[in-house]
């Protein structure tokens, strides 16, 4: 059975870490959670973002959130990504691969993944 | 939806949305029978926009007029033979006691029922956007209970965020061997 100490040594982990925590924030990814989004597949979605931006690393840099409906239902999961200085990018029709794919490429990499983009559809 | 603790992930997010700070997700078993209630201390609903939720058209957001969550978790509801009650009290009327219960009982024989699905995923994800609500969850069945009460991990997580990844990770894994215990 999972224990509680184990979340105690989480903890002592993170708060070893608080220095590193500092600029969180830099990158904000806005998964839309509206009833239009959960039943277009939008949490396994935001699940694969917040493992994979963990997984790289990059809890430090990017904060993955949540919203409502953004409006373009039809183009549901809709991701945007906000980055201070450079224009929203809005990722549509998303699934858990491509969010992995948008993870390695655009949040690590700084490449836009033009095809899955609102323009391209 | 194509999994009942989707139209739960939904109807925790109105509750989220009505600006509650402790949220209770029940899951009962008994038999046949397949409830599921959520209850909230949010701002609640005043009596005549309580008569329209289940109307499509009646909708609190803001971008379109349509609101298909409560309808849809309805349908589910009724096409088992079962029902959907919602109770609320707005704070106008009820300052000290506001908030809304939402409950949906199904008939779990039937071929209509819809699986319930991933829900430690639901959980897992409402913690992560909500983190600074109390999340109570409780999944009876009649080979025992998962449960889970984000009050006790904050009181030992300190000032680590509940949507810390890792924490998440945590969460997600506790609830899973809780489920393998009552399966």
């Amino acid at each position: 059975m999972k224990s509680l100490a184990e979340l105690a040594a989480i903890k002592e982990k993170m708060q070893s870490r608080v220095v590193l925590r500092e600029g969180s924030g830099e990158i904000r990814v806005v998964v839309g959670m509206a009833t239009c989004g959960i039943a277009a597949g939008a949490r396994p979605v935001l699940n694969a973002f917040v493992e994979e931006v963990s997984k790289a690393g990059l809890s430090g840099k990017v904060m993955v959130t949540q919203t409502g409906c953004i409006g373009i239902c039809q183009y549901e999961p809709v991701v945007e990504v906000f980055e201070a200085g450079k224009d929203k990018v809005t990722y549509v029709k998303m699934t858990a691969e491509k969010a992995k794919e948008v993870v390695e490429k655009h949040l690590k990499g700084g490449r836009v993944i033009e095809e899955y983009t609102i323009s391209n559809v | 939806m194509k999994e009942l603790s989707l139209n739960i992930l939904d109807i925790a997010m109105n509750s989220v949305k009505a600006g509650a700070d402790t949220i209770k997700i029940i899951l009962t078993e008994t038999g046949d029978i397949f409830k599921m209630s959520v209850e909230d201390n949010g701002c609640g609903m005043k009596e005549d926009f309580l008569k329209t939720v289940t109307d499509p058209f009646s909708t609190t957001r803001t971008t379109r007029k349509v609101g298909m969550g409560i309808p849809l978790l309805k349908l589910a509801a009724e096409q088992t033979g079962g029902s959907l009650s919602i109770k609320s009290r707005h704070e106008s009327e009820y300052p000290e006691n506001h908030g809304t219960v939402t409950e949906a009982v199904f008939n779990k024989n039937t071929v209509d029922f819809t699986p319930l699905g991933d829900v430690i995923s639901t959980v897992v994800t409402l913690i992560q956007g909500s983190p600074g609500i109390r999340w109570i969850f409780s999944h009876k069945t009649p080979k025992g209970e998962v449960s889970l009460d984000t009050d006790e991990l904050k009181a030992i997580l300190g000032d680590v965020p509940l949507n810390n990844p890792e924490v998440l990770t945590w969460i997600g894994d506790y609830l899973k061997e809780a489920y393998e215990e009552i399966k």
